[in-house]
């Protein structure tokens, strides 16, 4: 049965509906290849047994029943930690949240127990999705597949680690500045960040409110459409969800399969021209330049001139929002509270709770995020910041105007070795250096595999405009149509 | 501590020229809280009306209140404000217990309503106070500290927090700085409130209760020497939950700041606490060392945009501003301006408008609610409209009389049963037994038992001595407990005794 854990979404989908298998095989065959495996990954915070199977009986008792299933159903889903899942364990990987069980679902997890899919369990991360390597969590790292001596990305590398090492299919993960990209690049999967408000952001633990988006990991670009399909559309509950019908990016996909780009206009970034980038991934990177253009496609230089500052400014909202948003972590009503012994005051247990609960990076972002806030130096920096969005946007606009999507690398380097660049807080952020100029704007992007560099996998990153998903699916399902979908070495 | 001689009023104002502003918070009367779906009821058991997102959990979300954001633009467009084309929430960020996500969702540099005007009138010389702005945010919880022996937190043991208030819609009202307003100001301020409070309630938007923390005032305060120009640093008096004290705060702090002045000394930028027992006001947290709130756009809401079609449409359904509405009440009732502002303070305009719609005329309605009623709510130290007499019961007691029922000494005994809870003045007139007699046979044989019990007084009478007759009346008057109408009785008694009238 261990195979059935080698398939895709979209066939296991088909075999559980035709009756082959049951759900709860295909639950116990990715349970078990959990406990094969994840000592040495370590994509899971939590693996949430009981509550698999349980969904997984409840799909086959209503196949049983002849009920119509979704596209979905009985399909395994691993969730990335930053999403409330009622009753079940979620930490965003930090001290602070340790053991909270929230009363509710996020809306992306109640559509994906709506649509039947079996949550295996919460994965790995940057603590409170801050970082690149998921060297950040506070339970320990993920080690990637690949190479388990090197990161697996960050912040969502445990969701990206556990389709690559096959202990789930399909993966939720959170995109604020590269999150989901990032990861899949250097694990050889797919990450599509959607939309900006095209996908609910109720129950995302939020780092930067403003970027947060949550978005499908895959092996195939055909599976994360369909997982796309499932979690997107407009949420209530969520006032920046964006009321509009979520395009097709199933049948982009197909479309995109069948290997003909005649009549899209494909843009290259001037300004990403390999400066800071590894040989290796530049040249993946202009190889699939070459089969893009094989099928079809026509591709034109675009300049984004002010795609160089995305980086300081992405470096200063996000910190800004996020110490914000952190400050409802201080021990008076969840989560840990440290110093309550009588003999310090109220605000040093808030104190004091959030000295032992954040780790030294979150501590790095709320400071940083604190200062940019304050009142002598919001014009200098937020203000700033917010300025740079908008010519950024507008560079993306204008570039929309003249192609149907932008290509870059995902990352400029492939994993890197664990430690290599925690010592130094820029070099960790330049990993996001291709991705962030996306979460500026809002539009949706994905990263695909195209190629290996010494071994290791490397991403394309397609870009498109906001409310088009469709069309960097379909872009990035011709790619994989000739590259193919890449196997990591056995574990 | 040393004793400060405070200088007399009369010196301070004859010295100082004060300037004065107000920052007014309403509790908006929304079904629902401003950002969820949780009720909003007050006097609820602690912490029973919360959700993940009015408690701040971890993913929670804000959605705004249709209702609350209509509000604001009405009492926006009652003040005489525009109305913002566009706007948004901003997060004023700091750290408090009772505030959910340490930071409340409100607004800073957009607010949706700015600069309006709202007459009122002191002395009967109408005051133009400018208005800054009216905006929209959300209320914090309440922190209950237990285990010591006042209620504060000082000596307590445990600190307990309700949210059952966190989110509820909470209006803000900044006037401009008010100068000019010489000896006047505290009666100012509060004649501003008291116009503030009025068309709130004639909105229909909240029941501005202040003894309920619904209105809650902040009055900011500042003197400079007579005849200057540039004004003096500002103090900013919190807790001021009366009409009463904030006329009181205002000339406390006036007073004390004089004093501190005259001794040489400097005011602090700083918040007070007004004391409702001394009436005096006392320090806070000092403003120079004040929070950096960190302002910025709430990235979790979308910007507003109110519809110019929509907000022309609630400007058209305006109710008659307060102000008007009296002046065409006081005409309609025939009433001097003395006699209606006595209406006005004693918050009688409407429980009187209600009973002449429930059939009594104004000079009954007026009666009732000025004398009896309103000596109660007095003695009780309570709101009129919480009596316990309602405009219907009021206007039959009313009816009762004009049908010769009642008299007026027995209305007010049935009105002291409508106080009490024991029904309608009808059925309590029956309950009670407390009917005028006019039935003459029960009346004559009253007044013959009286003639036979004063032979003397009866002889006098029919001597021509008819002013003798009002002993008779009052025995009468006692053998029927007072249900007899005396006028009745006195033509009785010289018709017996055979004397013309």
């Amino acid at each position: 049965m261990s195979d059935l854990t080698k398939l895709t979404a979209a066939e296991l989908a088909a075999t559980i509906a035709s009756g082959d298998v049951s759900a709860v095989e295909v639950a116990q065959a990715h349970l078990d290849r959990i406990a094969a495996v994840d000592e040495r990954v370590h994509a899971f915070l939590h693996v949430d047994t009981e509550g698999a199977l349980a969904a997984a009986r409840d799909v086959d008792a209503r196949r049983a029943n002849g009920e119509e299933l979704g596209p979905l159903a009985g399909v395994p889903v691993a969730v990335k930690d930053v999403l409330a899942t009622k009753g079940v364990p979620t930490t965003a990987a930090s001290k602070i949240l340790q053991g909270w069980r929230p009363p509710y679902d996020a809306t992306i997890v109640e559509r994906l127990r709506a649509a039947g899919t079996v949550m295996l369990g919460k994965t790995n991360m940057d603590e409170f999705a801050m970082g690149s390597s998921t060297e950040y969590s506070a339970y320990g790292p993920t080690n990637n597949p690949w190479d388990l001596g090197r990161i697996p990305g960050g912040s969502g590398g445990g969701s990206a680690a556990a389709i690559a090492a096959y202990e789930a299919p399909l993966a939720i993960g959170t995109d604020t500045g590269g999150s989901i990209r990032q990861p899949g690049a250097v694990t050889g999967t797919v990450g599509a960040k959607p939309t900006y408000g095209g996908t609910s952001r109720y129950g995302l633990i939020a780092f930067s409110s403003s970027l947060d988006t949550p978005g499908p990991c895959a092996r195939t670009v055909h599976d994360a459409a369909l997982l796309h399909s499932v979690i997107a559309g407009h949420d209530p509950r969520d006032s920046t969800s964006i009321p509009q019908p979520v395009p097709d990016v199933v049948a982009a996909a197909r479309l995109g399969a069948t290997g003909d780009l005649t009549g899209v206009r494909i843009g290259l970034v001037t300004e990403f021209n390999g400066e800071g980038a590894e040989p290796g991934v530049m040249a993946a990177y202009r190889d699939s330049i070459e089969a893009l253009t094989k099928l079809g496609a026509e591709v034109v230089e675009i300049s984004c001139p002010h795609f160089q500052y995305a980086l300081p400014a992405y470096y200063l909202i996000a910190p800004s929002e996020c110490s914000s948003n952190l400050a409802r972590f201080d021990g008076v009503r969840f989560g840990l509270r440290t110093g309550d012994d009588g003999k310090h005051s109220l605000e040093e247990v808030m104190s004091l709770t959030r000295e032992a609960g954040f780790g030294p990076e979150v501590k790095r972002r709320i400071i940083l995020g604190t200062y940019a806030l304050s009142s002598g130096y919001y014009d200098a920096y937020y203000g700033q910041a917010q300025k740079v969005r908008t010519l950024i946007t507008r560079d993306f606009t204008t570039a929309f105007e003249q192609v149907d999507v932008l290509v870059s690398p995902t990352t400029p380097f492939v994993a890197f070795p664990f430690g290599s660049r925690t010592g130094d807080p820029y070099q960790m952020y330049l990993a996001d250096l291709f991705t962030i100029p996306t979460n500026l704007y809002g539009g949706p992007a994905i990263s695909v595999p195209c190629g290996l560099s010494e071994g290791l996998p490397v991403g394309l990153q397609i870009m498109a405009p906001t409310m088009a998903d469709d069309r960097m699916y379909r872009v990035a399902a011709a790619l994989e149509s000739t590259v193919g979908v890449l196997t990591p070495p056995a574990l | 501590m040393t004793t400060t001689v405070l200088p007399p009023y009369d010196d301070v104002v004859a010295r100082y020229e004060p300037v004065i502003g107000l920052e007014t918070h309403v509790e908006l009367g929304t079904n629902t809280k401003m950002f969820c779906g949780c009720p909003t009821e007050f006097g609820a058991e602690p912490n029973t009306q919360v959700c993940p997102v009015c408690l701040g959990l971890p993913g929670s979300l804000p959605v705004p209140n249709r209702a609350a954001i209509e509000a604001t633009i009405r009492i926006g467009l009652a003040l005489n404000c525009s109305i913002a084309e566009w706007c948004r929430f901003a997060r004023k960020n700091y750290f408090y217990p009772d505030m959910p996500k340490n930071f409340q969702t409100s607004q800073y540099d957009e607010p949706l309503c700015v600069d309006g005007y709202l007459d009122v009138e002191v002395d009967g010389e109408m005051v133009r106070i400018g208005i800054e702005r009216v905006h929209l945010e959300e209320d914090t919880g309440k922190t209950l500290h237990v285990g010591g022996a006042t209620g504060r937190i000082h000596g307590a043991t445990e600190s307990l927090v309700d949210y059952n208030r966190a989110g509820i819609p909470l209006v803000e009202i900044v006037t401009k700085p008010i100068p000019g307003t010489g000896a006047k100001a505290p009666l100012v301020a509060r004649a501003y409130v008291t116009e503030l409070r009025d068309i709130i309630r004639s909105l229909n938007v909240s029941d501005v209760r202040m003894e309920q923390g619904s209105l809650r005032c902040d009055v900011n305060t500042s003197l400079m020497p007579a005849g200057g120009t540039e004004w003096g640093t500002r103090t900013e008096t919190k807790n001021v939950n009366s009409l009463r004290s904030v006329e009181r705060a205002v000339r406390a702090e006036m007073i004390r700041q004089a004093s501190v002045l005259d001794g040489g000394g400097r005011i602090l930028q700083e918040t007070r606490h007004f004391q409702e027992d001394t009436g005096d006001t006392r320090p806070g947290r000092s403003k120079e060392e004040a929070t950096d709130y960190r302002y910025f756009p709430e990235p979790d809401l979308v910007p507003m945009a109110p519809d110019p079609a929509w907000v022309a449409e609630l400007k058209a359904a305006l109710p008659e501003p307060p102000r008007v509405h009296r002046k065409r009440l006081q005409d309609e009732w025939g009433l001097t301006d003395l006699d209606m502002q006595s209406v006005v303070n004693a918050g009688a305009v409407e429980l009187i408008e209600a009973t002449i719609a429930a059939g009594a005329t104004a000079a009954g309605a007026r009666k009732w609610w000025l004398g009896e009623l309103a000596r109660r709510a007095n003695e009780e130290g309570i709101e009129l409209s919480a009596v316990g007499a309602t405009p219907a019961q009021v206007a039959e007691l009313q009816q009762l009389v004009d049908e010769g029922k009642l008299n007026d000494k027995l209305a007010r005994s049935v009105l002291e049963g409508v106080v009490a809870g024991e029904g309608s003045p009808r059925e309590i007139m029956t309950a009670r037994g407390l009917e005028v007699v006019s039935d003459t046979g029960a009346l004559t044989t009253a007044v013959d038992e009286a003639i036979a019990a004063n032979p003397d007084v009866a002889a006098k009478i029919r001597d021509g001595k008819v002013a003798a007759a009002g002993a008779l009346v009052g025995a009468v008057m006692k053998a029927t407990r007072g249900q007899a109408d005396a006028k009745t009785v006195r033509e009785l008694i010289l018709s017996r005794l055979g004397v013309e009238g």
